[in-house]
Parts: C-alpha cells; structure tokens; sequence
C-alpha cells in the first residue's frame, strides 16, 4: 500500500459553483489511516459533495482539506486528477462500471491515469483476476462485456476496480442501496475482507444505520457539517 | 486503452454513430464524386482531341463549333461549301486536312462521313491512333466503320447491315442505301466509340434522292445508278486542320476567318476547351459549394448528435473522473470519437465513391460519350478528405468543449 490513507477535514466552507444557493460548511472531520467509518446522512445532507471534496474533484471556498497527507487546496487541478487516481479507489451506488468495454478493461482503468498504482501491480491482469477471486466473482468474468453483469456483480466488480494498485483509501458512496438484503451482507464481507487485507482506509457513505456495526466508527454528518440553502 | 475505449463507446452507440458515419459517408461521396466527375469530364474532353491544329467550320460561336464538330453535341448553325474546304486545304500552311460531315443517324448514334484521313490524323490522348478491333477501314462505298459502344450497344459484328436514318431524329430512313460494318474500332473513351463513321462519297449517296431535308417524290435510284455518279460532296459541316508548322497555325487562322467568299471560322481546340471551362466552371463552383455544404450539414449532424448524447454519458465521465481522467482527458476522448466516425465516415465515402463510379462509368459513357476514369484517389483528393477529418474534429470541440465543463462542473457526482 502507498502512503499514508489519513483524511483531515478542518473548517472547510463549500458552495457549488453556478449553484449558490447549497453550501456545506464542514467543521472537523478526521479518519486514521485503516479506520473503516461510515458516514450517516439523509439526501440532500451534503454527504456527496463531501466525498467530492475529500476526492479532490472540488476544492472549498477555505480550510483545510488534507488527503493521505497531501494538501489537496495546493494542488492543480491535473495534480489533483493523478492525486485521486493513485490515492483513492471510488465505488458508486451503481452505474459503475463503463458498459461497453469487458469487466478486465473496467477493473484496470484507474492504473491508466496512475504510473504509481501501475508499479504496485506489476501483473495487472493476473491481479485482476485475484480481486475478483476473492471478491466472489464468476471464472472467465474478466472477458464479459460489463453490461453483461447481474447489478451485484457490477457492484463486486467496482470494488475490485477501486481496489487494483491497492490505494490507501476507498470511498464507497451507498454501494449497497442497489443490492438485495442477502446480497449485501455478502458484498459487505467481501469488501471488509479487501480492505482489511490491504490495510486501506474506508469511507463509506450510507443513510442506512444498520451497516454501523460493521465500522469502527459512525459519523453523522449533521454532526460535523451544516448545509445552508437559499430561498428561491 | 484509450482508442480502445473511444471504439468501445462508439460501439455502444452504434445505432447512432452509424447513422452519422453513414450521412459522412454519403456526403464524402458526393463531395468526391462532384470533383471526380469535374476532373474526369475535363481529361475525358481533354483527350477527345489530340494533334488538331484548328477546326474549321460555318462562322458561329468557338465553342459550339468545338461541341457539335468534335463531341457531337448539338447541332452546326450552317456548312461550309466544297468549294471553301477545297481552299483551305490547298493553302501551302496545312499539312492535313480532314472533312466531317455530321446530320444523319443511326438508332441514337450519329453518323458521320469522313475521309480516310480521318482514321490518319485523329488522335486521341495525346498521340494514340485509332485502331481496329475488329475488320477494317472503309473500302466500299456503303461501308462503314463503327465505334465500340456502337457495336457493343447493338451487338453488331463485320459484316452486319446498317440503315441510316435521315437527320437525328426522323423516322425517313435511306433504307434503300444500306451499308455494311467494314470494322469495329477499339475503344477510346472519345465520342467516336459512339459513332458510325462512312465516307464523305456515302453521305452523298444516300442523299442523292433528298432536296432540301426531303425525299423527292417518286425518285429512286438504284445502288447501281448511284455508284457511277459523280458523288464529289457539296459541303461539309466542319474540318480537322493540321499544319506544317506550329508557328504557321495563328496566320492560317487569320487567314481562315478572313476568307471572303464564306462566312467560316477556324477554332483552336485547346483555347475553345478553355473557353468551355470558363463558362461551365461557374456551375462547376456552385456543385462543389453545394456539395460541401452537404459535407457540412453531415458533421453538423454529427455535432448534434455528440451534444445530444451528453447529457446521457454523464454517469460515464463521472467514472473517469472518478478513476483519475482529468476533464481534457474526457475532451479528448471525445474528440477521438468524432475524428473515428469522420474517418469511418471518409472510408465508408471512398467506398461509395468507387462502388458508385463502378455502376455510373458505363452509364455516363453511354449517356454522354464521357468516360470517367476509376483512377486510385490524387493528393487533392486526400487534401479533401484530411480536410472533412480536420471539419469534423473542429466542429467536434464544442460538444467536447462542453462535456470539459460539465465534467469540471459534475466532478463525480452526476447532478441532473
């Protein structure tokens, strides 16, 4: 693993560019590197652009925003984009995986934008191969076209695309509010067993408190962040 | 991975895109077959007359002298007399001369009557003669001697009898004056290969019953009879001219239209062809300004298809963003897309180009007497192909410059 997987969020202010009547302003946030935190939140609390910003792919207005040791309100946008690509594994409530190219292009795209992540996996096919061993997935998967999988394949195959050239973190924004109950306990020890194994960082973001005991810890976001909306 | 993935996407949207690459295609077609057509036209022209110093014919226009005498197109306002042609050729500056008289058919091919100086001096494509595919040159006085798609068009072999038809388009026959295939001439590409050629003596012939666009009632003389007349023609409607001397050829021309006891003209070919061009280069223009706007109008489509496909691909940027793909990344991927349809589009169009030239080659050499040649593509027409990629690729910078900003504006979370 490569770095340190530390997220430190400290007086952090947001608007939406274009969008000025939401604005989140974040009072402290802090994961050590390995912790497993879920972060609970009702729509529209803010929780997704909070993983916005922790991703590098919007900056706050002001504070402190510290990713794996690295200042991200210092960096370029390019240098955030290649930060992200070689520090963070990302996997989404679904619709994640590019449907039209096979399930092993899917798993190794993030190496194409992170030489660093590529050298942590000097035989990414066959590290692919692993992940989606362990990850339960189907023999002779990696060849199937993306758009072939059942959505709890989709979902098990993210996982392994956010795991390849193991990166300190991985955020998984409600990755379970697409599967059915059995399917998600399943997931859930699959993916436990991944980032535990590779000793990453996980923020997982969820509006359903029964996943708490899984996580070293919960974070209510209303408890460290207020959204403010305009009138109109 | 990249290319890999912009045909993957192209794939996945393979309805669409193929919709665009088929409307690229199609104008690319156009675009190249209005150019292919432009330049096979003028080389076909071009090469239809080679070695002639001058064209002699009744005072009109340069180029309708050139048209009717050498292409067959249209009609000569007048002739010119025996007696000026025989003039002419005893000036001491030609070299050659060699009469055409043209008015009379057979089925949709015109016939025309010459002297066997004519199978002598006309060249074609710069310096190639004609040459027999088949029998040989005019003997007999109701022989004759015809062009390739002549025979190929009627199925005529030597030997065979031919009917001539008075004027172009009369239901008189000289059926009475039948003539008889002497020899078939190879192809040329040339209006000849669509021609019955006989000899000056046999357009007289057969008119020797006629006054003034008219059988005389009851007058019918035999083969026989007509044989051993004296068939010196009257007139003719034009001349191929040779001189001694190139430098001799502006005087002779001068000299020609001075001539006081006939109105007659004499043409250069080559400047009368330019003339042609200036006036039909206009048209030209305008259907090659029409057929780049239809080039246009493809890769606008093209456009409007990106933009319409954006709002849809969200989800996908967000996970290249997500994976670390910078916004120029994602206009990159797009741009690679619309220059793979263009150039889809452009093969798919030379595929049209030849596919389409190979079923209207024989068409518009049989229509029109022009053969369009089914040559590899020339620079300029890979000038204008790079040109419909380099379109495409511009016109494909605001669709992409547009996902740039949403992508930057998204980040990894698709807000609709």
């Amino acid at each position: 693993m490569a770095g340190n997987g530390s997220i430190y969020l400290r007086n952090i202010r947001f608007e939406w560019p274009g969008r000025p009547r939401f604005a989140i302003a974040v009072e402290e946030l802090l994961l050590e590197p390995r912790d497993t935190v879920l972060l609970l939140g009702e729509s529209g609390s803010g929780k997704s652009t909070l993983l916005s910003l922790i991703c590098g792919t919007v900056l706050p207005t002001c504070g402190e925003l510290v990713v794996a040791g690295t200042n991200l309100t210092s960096l370029s946008g390019t240098a955030r984009d290649r930060f992200r690509a070689e520090q963070i594994g990302v996997v989404f409530q679904q619709f994640n995986l590019l449907p039209f190219v096979s399930v092993l292009d899917n798993i190794l795209l993030p190496l194409r934008f992170a030489p660093g992540r590529r050298q942590r996996a000097p035989e990414p096919e066959s590290q692919a191969g692993e992940l989606c061993r362990k990850l339960g997935l189907p023999e002779g998967i990696l060849e199937m076209r993306a758009a072939r999988l059942s959505v709890g394949e989709q979902q098990r195959v993210a996982v392994a695309r956010s795991l390849i050239g193991q990166p300190p973190i991985l955020i998984a924004d409600e990755p379970t509010s697409s599967l059915d109950e059995a399917s998600r306990g399943n997931f859930l020890d699959l993916l436990f067993d991944q980032v535990r194994s590779q000793e990453s960082t996980l923020l997982m973001v969820s509006h359903d408190s029964r996943l708490a005991k899984r996580f070293d810890r919960v974070v209510r976001i209303s408890e460290i962040a207020t959204v403010e909306r305009g009138r109109g | 991975m990249i290319l890999r993935l912009a045909l993957g996407s192209l794939q996945a949207r393979r309805m669409t895109v193929g919709m665009t690459v088929l409307a690229i295609g199609l104008s690319v077609a156009l675009l190249l077959g209005v150019e292919k057509i432009r330049t096979g036209t003028r080389a076909s022209f071009a090469d239809t007359i080679s070695g002639t110093d001058l064209i002699v014919g009744a005072r009109s226009g340069s180029v309708q002298l050139l048209l009717y005498s050498v292409f067959r197109i249209g009609n000569a306002t007048n002739n010119v007399t025996w007696k000026s042609y025989q003039d002419i050729a005893s000036r001491p500056e030609v070299d050659w001369i060699v009469p055409v008289s043209l008015g009379d058919s057979h089925r949709q091919f015109r016939v025309m009557g010459t002297s066997t100086a004519f199978f002598q001096h006309y060249k074609y494509r710069r310096d190639r003669n004609l040459s027999f595919a088949e029998g040989e040159i005019i003997d007999d006085l109701f022989d004759t001697v015809i062009g390739y798609d002549v025979a190929q068009t009627l199925g005529y072999g030597v030997g065979d009898p031919i009917v001539v038809a008075h004027g172009l388009a009369s239901f008189a026959t000289h059926k009475d004056q039948p003539f008889q295939v002497s020899g078939i001439l190879e192809k040329t590409g040339t209006p000849v290969d669509r021609t019955v050629i006989v000899s000056m003596e046999a357009i007289e012939a057969i008119h020797v019953d006629w006054r003034q666009g008219a059988r005389i009632p009851g007058q019918a003389t035999s083969v026989e009879i007509i044989r051993t007349m004296d068939l010196t023609p009257k007139a003719v409607t034009a001349a191929f001219v040779g001189v001694k001397s190139p430098l001799q050829t502006f005087a002779l021309q001068r000299a020609i239209n001075r001539y006081p006891q006939e109105p007659v003209q004499a043409i250069l070919p080559g400047v009368a062809l330019q003339e042609l061009w200036g006036i039909v280069g206009v048209a030209e223009r305008a259907l090659m300004v029409v057929s780049m706007m239809v080039v246009a109008t493809a890769l606008i489509g093209m456009m409007t298809t990106l933009f319409t496909s954006l709002n849809e691909r969200r989800r996908e940027m967000a996970i290249f963003r997500a994976v670390g793909a910078s916004p120029v990344t994602i206009l990159g991927l797009l741009l690679l897309e619309a220059i793979f349809s263009a150039i889809a589009g452009v093969i798919l169009g030379v595929g049209f180009l030849y596919a389409g030239l190979l079923f209207a080659q024989p068409v518009i050499d049989n229509a029109f007497g022009i053969f369009i040649p089914i040559d590899p593509l020339q620079m300029p027409d890979i000038s204008l192909l790079l040109g419909v990629v380099i379109a495409a690729c511009l016109v494909s910078l605001l669709p992409a410059y547009r996902a740039y900003r949403l992508s930057l504006a998204d980040g990894m979370m698709v807000k609709t």
